[in-house]
């Protein structure tokens, strides 16, 4: 690698040619605060608060964007930085509702890090005419308080660049520049597909989950209710973070602990579900194969994805698996199989699920599913709402005690665990698919084409007389690649897998906020899911058709994978929407 | 924030469509199409509301909400017709010393729109401009071609009035 000398704040250091000052500083331990800076898709150098100092240069440059050179003096620290950072803060302040108090990221907001950090003693400096702004809440699963603001532009990349969707951007000019839609329609109203990467990189409160907690705790207090909770495979290796715990951990017990120490009436696991959505939706595809159904089939347990296809590519929902995702099928077999092993009538029972995913609470209210009668899932909660609740009964996650989830819900495999990385599903279905067709019953084998966090992945598996093209998506963009390579004949699948989110539920929409100081250098996914890995590893059961508890909900209940029954409680439908 | 969808009806005819798509078709593929399409689309309808700019991200492939972007970020671009009274008020400093921003105030009132927006009836539009260089005459405004100066608020109804057929 070429090197080049440069000095940071009087120190000789040897950088790689052609990284950014930004960068040069970062692996020689020198920090320097950003705030519109978001690593390969929003590189635009606009809000200053990354300036320093070149010795020998007129203005302040921008670090994150401003490449070193040899023998270039940069100063970090110097008085001249920190004032114009300090004013730039100001007036951002100037125009900013500053209701911290209230404000659902007080205590992890970018902004208010930085004002702290910079010393900003009268945030009213400035104080003049605001711009006109929106409180936007008609969408399910969101909102969008623009008074909060700070124009970094990072949700508008994430929706154009990571998903190509594009459903919020820059509007209007100078003074009235506003982030917003398409002639400020509600979000309700255009094709958000609400994945939710647009709230998990904002720095500040402009973008939030819309906060369910308040049900959940109400259906907490009622007598009459049956309250029982499931958790998503990946908000074991992420919840820790929320309370300052290392990217990564897996803290299964302790979040079952705290659970039950919130009052859940049972406290079960999605991972159970994820391996009832294996085994019905790997029977799915045989019989789509075996009887020339619609292929490629697509999963379908990505909510944010299902809604991205439906509005733009509504030719494909054919191909989607009609397998309602894990979530659902929890909920619909809580109040059906559970309900009447239990004897609680399915109107007195409330299932909560915790997701990473904020279209997960879009997917709660979709038509068809309500196998019960009453609907699925009552309420999807974020692992960020998760993490308020436990902090609200006045819980500290890390010295809870690790408990086990609760029998019958709570029982799965390997295969569940790993759904919530890109592959996931993919792997686990194939560690089925293989046994069923080969007829072989041995040790779960890895099928290491498929994991990792690329965009996409493909691979052919022989498995028996059948040669199975398989390719794994992630992102929206991503997905768009492979459907354009499916419509144009230039690629065949039989099965696809495809994630909403870049990365899959471990980098989901809901998941913990981490500042780009984090994001921008260390790769989320990527340590998310290796936790993943490894508690399937760890598994004693690592394929979806071993779990004692599907079998007996077949065998007991259902009758036969894709039964008439099956169907009804499991399976669901979809609708074209419109992309305007 | 309010929608920007504007409240007079569309009324594109089949034949404007087809020129729009033509057009689109001229510079499809072209770096930066975007600008001389919507200069265009404007060209052909007068203005750019939702039921172009919906034609344009169809067949141009681009997301509506970065066409809306760039025709609110420069200010040839209009969102609304042009009535058929076309009511500009002066608001240029000689003007707004005399009282102009009463008189745009009382026009807003009475037509019951915005600055740039039009009445449902597609009959009057109403705008502010710069100095049409009738100072002596401040507060000016005009109604298509013509001409009113030494407004007062309480003169507008009446003015309206004139052209309420």
């Amino acid at each position: 690698m070429e090197m080049v000398n440069i000095e940071i704040n009087g120190m000789p250091l040897s950088v790689p040619a052609g990284s950014t000052i930004l960068e040069a500083a970062r692996m020689h331990g020198i920090e320097i605060p950003t705030l519109c800076f978001l690593k390969e898709i929003n590189e635009i150098g606009a809000c200053r608060i990354c300036v320093v100092e070149v010795v020998g240069m007129r203005n302040l440059v921008a670090a994150c964007v401003y490449p070193v050179a040899e023998g270039m003096e940069i100063l970090t620290n110097s008085k001249r930085v920190f004032a114009s950072r300090k004013t730039n803060l100001e007036l951002i302040l100037s125009t900013h509702n500053r209701s911290c108090l209230s404000c659902v990221r007080s205590g992890n907001c970018e902004l208010q890090k930085l004002c702290k950090d910079f010393r900003i003693y009268d945030e009213t400096l400035y104080d003049g005419e605001k711009p006109a702004s929106d409180y936007d809440d008609s969408a399910v699963h969101m909102v969008r308080d623009n008074s909060k603001c700070v124009l970094c532009r990072r949700c508008a990349a994430a929706c154009a660049k990571w998903q190509d969707v594009a459903i919020i951007g820059p509007n209007g000019r100078g003074f009235n520049t506003h982030i917003g839609t398409a002639f400020n329609q509600n979000l309700s109203d255009v094709a958000c597909v609400s994945c939710g990467q647009c709230i998990v990189v904002c720095p500040t409160g402009a973008l939030a989950e819309k906060d369910n907690t308040k049900d959940v705790w109400r259906a907490l207090g009622d007598p009459t209710k049956h309250v029982i909770v499931q958790t998503a495979p990946s908000i074991r290796v992420t919840l820790g973070e929320a309370f300052g715990m290392h990217i990564g951990t897996n803290v299964e017990g302790k979040m079952v602990a705290a659970l039950r120490r919130l009052g859940f009436d049972g406290v079960y696991d999605t991972d159970f579900a994820a391996d009832m959505t294996i085994v019905e939706e790997a029977n799915e595809l045989v019989e789509r194969i075996k009887n020339g159904g619609k292929l490629p089939m697509i999963t379908s347990c990505s909510p944010g994805w299902v809604k991205y296809c439906e509005h733009y590519y509504p030719e494909f929902t054919e191909n989607l698996s009609t397998c309602k995702s894990p979530q659902q099928m929890f909920g619909a077999l809580a109040k059906t199989w559970y309900a009447e092993k239990t004897g609680i009538d399915p109107k007195d029972i409330f299932v909560v699920g915790i997701m990473p995913c904020t279209a997960k609470k879009f997917e709660t209210k979709r038509e068809d599913e309500s196998a019960s009668g009453y609907p699925d899932v009552d309420v999807a909660l974020t692992t960020r709402e998760l993490a308020r609740m436990i902090e609200r009964a006045g819980m500290y996650l890390p010295k809870l005690p690790d408990e086990e989830f609760d029998a019958p819900l709570g029982t799965s495999t390997g295969a569940g665990v790993i759904f919530g990385a890109t592959g996931g599903v993919m792997e686990a279905a194939l560690r089925t698919a293989k046994e069923w067709i080969t007829g072989e019953n041995g040790e779960a084998v890895a099928f290491g084409e498929v994991r990792g966090t690329q965009g996409i992945k493909e691979a052919t598996y022989k498995i028996g007389d059948l040669e199975l093209n398989v390719c794994v998506a992630s992102g929206l963009k991503n997905a768009k690649k492979v459907l354009e390579s499916v419509k144009s004949g230039e690629k065949s699948y039989h099965f696809i897998e495809i994630m909403g989110c870049p990365g899959g539920c471990v980098n989901g929409g809901g998941q913990p906020v981490q500042p780009t100081a984090v994001r921008n250098f260390i790769d989320l996914k990527a340590r998310r899911a290796a936790a993943l890995y490894e508690n399937d590893e760890s598994k004693a059961i690592r394929k979806s058709h071993e779990n004692p508890v599907v079998k007996e909900v077949y065998e007991t209940y259902l009758g036969s994978y894709g039964s008439h029954k099956a169907h009804e409680i499991l399976h669901t439908s979809y609708k074209k929407r419109n992309r305007f | 924030m309010a929608t920007t969808i504007s409240a007079v009806p569309f009324n594109g005819t089949k034949e404007q469509e087809q020129e729009l798509i033509e057009l689109i078709a001229a510079h499809k593929g072209q770096k930066g199409a975007l600008m001389p399409i919507l200069q265009g689309a404007q060209g052909i309808y007068g203005y750019l509301p939702i039921e172009v700019q919906k034609l344009v991200a169809q067949h141009l492939g681009v997301p509506l909400e970065e066409i809306y972007g760039v025709s609110t970020f420069y200010s040839q671009f209009t969102l609304n017709p042009k009535g058929k009274y076309k009511v500009s008020v002066c608001l240029g400093t000689a003007c707004y010393v005399k009282g102009s921003g009463d008189v745009f105030a009382k026009l807003s009132e009475c037509l019951g729109i915005e600055g740039g927006a039009c009445t449902t009836d597609g009959k009057f539009s109403l705008e502010a401009c710069r100095c049409i260089g009738a100072c002596g005459l401040a507060p000016v405004m005009t109604v298509n071609d013509d001409v009113y100066g030494r407004l007062v608020a309480d003169d507008i109804p009446g003015i309206l009035a004139k052209y309420a057929e």
